[in-house]
């Protein structure tokens, strides 16, 4: 089963459409960067991008960066919103249990099919955003986060202590960018980053994919459980940032979703990074179980 | 194959299957009749473990459903409702999908795309199964769809409203395909709302009316002569004096008659001087007996009693 909705996934225009228009979003902007020169300076505006005139191999990260918080989430909200609800919608769902395809099996299927649609457009903005950056923004020189121009250590060095001036992930963003200057990473070291980078957020929006599959059980409308999962998203984004929410804050499914920042802080960070890969598994947790009790006790009427 | 005991689904207030004791024997064609919204999908739904029964027992080929669904579900080809498929893929990539969706992960490749062409052959789609579903015609689409019920070669097919969408000659094809399977030994068990497509096919009728099951007989012991001969005569005031007492109807030229042997009361007439156009048993049609037990339009039924 798991094998028929790869198939489904990877035959689908939709698919590709949207993978294809993530990647234009970063591609955009190197573009218009490249022909003004023009970047946020340090500490405001998207994550990494004040540094990546410097460098040209940091555009994977700050491109991850322009996709999270809108084009990532939204892409897996409509694909996981769709798994199970778009089935029951084409009428394709009953035909498919029939079969016969256990409930539960199929569940699990959806959730490969997603988890394997995140890591694709996840890896594809990294790949072509690495193109990008090299060729258009120019290579990498010392690969240093948020080095000045010129200032070129040797690779593999590692700079002089800064470890306690790791800041808080409220600055996140570009400050993590200047808090480092200095702080050289080597190619590898910046390879490992941008991997464990990757880890984070996929997990993250793994997190979004359960509550949309979730939703997906619950009504026989892909854009019903597409849109409720991102009005989930926007309700967090929200009160991340009221201070009468501080509370609840720690639980929100998006208050950790830049941690992954801290991965490029020389040496990492981890508490937020830990943190929130463990509210991450807790949502995925609690919304499949809920996801998997809902559909399988439901009276198929689609 | 399938027999249900006191089968009853509600949706909160509202009763759509009440206490249905479905009786479908091996080797039967079977035509569940009723109006639409009379609970026929729920019924199937129940039968094939899509919808929850919230009282009563299911078997399906002896197995309790849905407890059983993974032995039972694969030896039963089904379509539900209207048709479906992924439309922006080939039919025959469609099947191929179905067909590997379900259990049997083993199965060879070959033998699998064998089955995908035997079906796409069997019910005349094999020049059109590498276009896409969305370029397919409605009747196409039912046709698919009877193809992946067919896929597995199943021993029993309960097909909800198969003449949907299909034109006459699809129709006719369609029937001339079960019969064909029904030979040799599936069992089908077909819901519709069209008699005539029930009448011409099926060996055994359940009439399902308000969620209950109001009737279920043989086609045949249901349309026994009933006694009465129909007889159509230029001559009727005479005949009508002849056989006084023993007419029931009149309409016309057209008598019903009391009177067990169509040929002798033929003779008896003709030796006394009176012309017969027509003359033969009174046999109910499917629509006067599905009529008389829902209930409604029973005015419409001249001349039963």
């Amino acid at each position: 089963m798991i094998k028929v909705e790869l198939v489904k996934l990877l035959r689908r225009p939709r698919t590709w459409i949207s993978v294809v228009l993530t990647c234009a979003l970063p591609l955009i902007v190197a573009v218009f960067i490249t022909v003004t020169h023009l970047v946020p300076p340090p500490g405001q505006g998207s994550a990494f991008l004040s540094a990546v005139l410097q460098d040209g191999a940091l555009y994977p990260a700050a491109a991850l960066a322009l996709v999270l918080p809108v084009f990532l989430p939204v892409a897996v909200a409509v694909v996981a919103g769709d798994s199970i609800a778009g089935e029951a919608t084409e009428g394709t769902l009953r035909y498919l249990l029939v079969r016969p395809v256990g409930r539960t099996r199929l569940l699990v299927a959806k959730l490969v099919s997603v988890t394997v649609y995140v890591l694709l457009a996840v890896l594809a903005v990294t790949f072509t955003a690495y193109a990008t950056g090299v060729f258009l923004l120019g290579p990498s020189e010392a690969a240093a986060v948020g080095q000045a121009p010129g200032a070129g250590l040797p690779g593999g060095a590692v700079g002089p202590g800064l470890a306690g001036q790791a800041p808080t992930a409220g600055q996140a963003a570009g400050g993590a960018v200047t808090s480092l200057s200095g702080a050289p990473l080597s190619l590898l070291q910046l390879t490992e980053r941008t991997a464990g980078a990757i880890a984070f957020i996929t997990v993250s929006m793994l997190g979004v994919a359960a509550i949309a599959l979730f939703l997906s059980t619950i009504t026989d409308s892909a854009l019903g459980s597409a849109l409720g999962s991102l009005a989930a998203l926007v309700a967090s984004e929200v009160l991340v940032t009221l201070n009468a929410a501080t509370v609840v804050q720690p639980y929100l499914p998006t208050r950790y979703w830049l941690a992954w920042i801290d991965f490029f802080r020389q040496p990492v960070f981890w508490r937020d990074i830990q943190r929130g890969f463990g509210i991450q598994a807790l949502y995925v947790v609690v919304f499949l179980a809920a996801a998997w009790a809902n559909f399988s006790t439901k009276d198929i009427t689609a | 194959m399938i027999i249900t005991r006191a089968l009853v689904k509600r949706y909160g207030p509202v009763t759509a299957v009440g206490s249905v004791d479905l009786d479908v024997r091996e080797g039967d064609r079977y035509g569940l009749l009723g109006p639409n919204g009379s609970g026929k999908t729920t019924l199937v739904r129940m039968l094939l473990g899509l919808v929850y029964a919230t009282s009563g027992e299911i078997e399906v080929l002896g197995r309790r459903m849905p407890r059983h669904a993974r032995e039972v579900l694969p030896q039963i080809g089904a379509l539900i409702e209207e048709p479906a498929a992924y439309p922006h893929l080939s039919g025959r990539t469609n099947l191929t999908l179905f067909d590997a969706a379900g259990p049997g992960g083993g199965t060879a490749r070959r033998t699998r795309r064998r089955r995908v062409d035997e079906a796409l052959e069997q019910v005349g789609l094999a020049g059109v199964g590498r276009r896409p579903v969305k370029a397919y015609s409605l009747g196409m689409r039912q046709r698919l769809g009877l193809a992946a019920a067919l896929i597995r070669r199943p021993r029993l097919l309960i097909l909800d409203e198969p003449g949907n969408g299909l034109d006459p000659r699809g129709i006719r094809d369609l029937r001339e395909l079960l019969a064909g399977l029904n030979e040799a030994g599936v069992t089908v068990f077909l819901s519709s709302h069209l008699l005539a497509e029930v009448e011409q096919l099926c060996t055994r009728v359940g009439v399902l009316d308000e969620g209950r099951l109001v009737l279920q007989d043989d086609l045949a012991a249901l349309r026994a002569p009933t006694g009465r001969i129909v007889l159509d005569t230029p001559d009727a005031d005479q005949v009508a004096a002849l056989l006084d007492g023993q007419v029931e109807h009149r309409d016309g030229q057209q008598l019903l008659v009391r009177y067990s042997d169509a040929a002798a009361l033929n003779t008896r007439l003709v030796g006394a001087g009176l012309r017969v156009s027509s003359i033969g048993a009174q046999q109910r049609t499917l629509e006067e007996i599905v009529l008389s037990v829902t209930g409604t339009g029973s005015d419409h039924i001249a001349g039963t009693p």
